[in-house]
């Protein structure tokens, strides 16, 4: 599979990025029919940057970040270009997102964001908005369509009516486990707007999804789930090679529905458990889906990362880099129709730290 | 018999019926006194996960809850336990302390500090049901 030329190419930009030992070697480039046509990008998200007081924030998350940004900047081939997936503030506040923007400044790339409900819910997007544009939008990059939801929008009621101030809105959807929250959705609106989007783009053109929360449902006590999941799939399913990006989870999470192939992204700031792992959860983790290792938290950025990916066959080839822990790749198999890993996916190669209790 | 002795033992009936009278029976207890038993229990509990999801155990706002919704990854049932970074067997209470002083940049608390065993009823109520595994990593 492994184009020799590529392969020495990326050993050479390798070798100019030695110090950083954990740029998996898995990132060469595969041959295709139009090799013009490849392309990789970057992908961070989840970075929680948390506001303590003056101008303290939480260090742990802080680093998760920087580390993905210097990370990101030395990748050689260099990538096309870097998405943020959203929670960039903890708790959305000017502050929170000056400092994300601020480090997220350092790449040698200006990021496309995505938002996510710990940037909204504070101030509804406003200063968000201000700094990094439109919250759902398109654009084509050689040959791909992609898309950008906000897929964290919920019922009108719950977001105007319901509580007393801003403040205590976004602590109240900040809680993951809380339920007084609200189940996310893309709304009404936005999927008008999705249909429009997608009735100028050829059904053989690969399309790309990003969105914060995943477009399917898992588990709705933690927001593992859109409401309007069915109909935003239904508007993807005409097309032959669509795949969806989300965060939110902060763990490696993978599906096929249909035509539709679904990757999660790692958080940068801390791991999520899988909702197997709570005792009392009715909940639906794909079983397609082979879990990351069970995090050590004694090791600060175990079980976080950011992510490396090859659109080169117009679907998704993601390469995982952990900051503690072994790299994975999980890629869309053509033969099967869906992603897999590309090291666990067989029962008998899975090891005992990805088992969740 | 002497009367003497009449006396006496007329005495030790007499207190034995007014503790009968009183209901005071070790062994005994009512389905009143089972609802109180959990209601305290579960004050404690809401107490526990109160605590769990606040900003103000440690020093820089992070919660618990912010790695740990529904304390879910924490594994109650496993302890005690070889705690293999500290390299010893350890009590759930004092993986806690170690994310008090680590993740949330804060103290320890005591072992038997009332808040510490509220953190430890609420993580364990959430994994009600699931079997009792002392030491498994």
């Amino acid at each position: 599979m492994t184009d020799s030329a590529s392969r020495r190419d990326f050993l050479k930009g390798a070798g100019a990025a030695a110090a950083v030992s954990t740029l998996p070697l898995s990132m060469v480039k595969l041959a295709f029919a139009d090799p013009a046509q490849d392309f990789t990008f970057a992908y961070i998200s989840d970075s929680h940057i948390q506001h303590i007081k003056g101008n303290e924030f939480v260090r742990n998350w802080d680093r998760g970040l920087i580390r993905a940004v210097a990370e990101t900047n030395l990748l050689r081939p260099k990538p096309d270009f870097v998405m943020f997936g959203g929670d960039l503030a903890q708790l959305g506040t000017k502050e929170e997102l000056d400092h994300g923007a601020e480090l997220l400044a350092k790449l040698d790339y200006k990021p496309r964001m995505v938002m996510g409900e710990h940037d909204y819910y504070l101030d509804l997007g406003e200063y968000w908005s201000k700094l990094f544009g439109d919250q759902y939008y398109s654009f084509d990059h050689k040959g791909v369509h992609f898309v950008v939801l906000n897929s964290i929008l919920t019922f009108d009621e719950w977001t105007h009516e319901r509580w007393p101030t801003p403040e205590q809105r976004m602590l109240e959807m900040a809680a993951l486990d809380n339920p007084n929250g609200s189940p996310f959705m893309v709304g009404e609106k936005q999927r008008e707007w999705l249909r429009k989007d997608l009735e100028k783009v050829d059904k053989e053109t690969p399309l790309v999804v990003f969105s914060h929360s995943p477009i399917q449902k898992i588990y709705k006590g933690w927001n593992f789930w859109t409401d309007d999941a069915e109909e935003v799939q239904a508007l993807l399913k005409p097309f032959d090679k669509t795949t969806v990006v989300y965060g939110h989870v902060h763990q490696i999470q993978y599906n096929q529905i249909g035509n539709i192939a679904f990757h999660a992204v790692m958080a940068t700031a801390w791991p999520w458990p899988y909702p197997q792992s709570y005792a009392q959860a009715d909940q639906h983790l794909p079983v397609l889906t082979v879990p990351m290792n069970r995090a050590d938290p004694f090791f600060e950025r175990d079980a976080t990362g950011w992510q490396f990916i090859d659109m080169s066959t117009g679907r998704v080839a993601m390469d995982y880099n952990l900051y503690n822990n072994t790299n994975r790749r999980v890629a869309f198999n053509a033969a099967k129709g869906h992603p897999e890993d590309m090291a666990f996916q067989d029962p008998a190669r899975r090891i005992a730290p990805q088992v969740h209790y | 018999m002497s009367k003497k002795l009449l006396v006496v033992a007329g005495g030790i009936i007499a207190v034995a019926a007014m503790v009968t009278g009183l209901g005071v029976r070790a062994d005994e207890f009512t389905k009143e006194d089972v609802d109180r038993y959990q209601d305290e229990f579960m004050s404690v509990v809401e107490k526990g996960r109160a605590l769990w999801g606040s900003p103000d155990l440690g020093t820089n706002g992070v919660a618990c809850g912010q790695c740990h919704p529904n304390a879910a990854n924490t594994h109650p049932e496993t302890y005690p336990k070889f705690q293999k970074q500290l390299g010893r067997v350890v009590a759930f209470r004092e993986m806690v302390n170690w994310c008090l002083q680590n993740p949330l940049e804060g103290q320890p608390l005591g072992l038997d500090d009332p808040d510490l065993v509220a953190m430890e009823a609420y993580a364990t109520w959430e994994r009600r049901g699931v079997e009792l595994a002392p030491g498994k990593h």
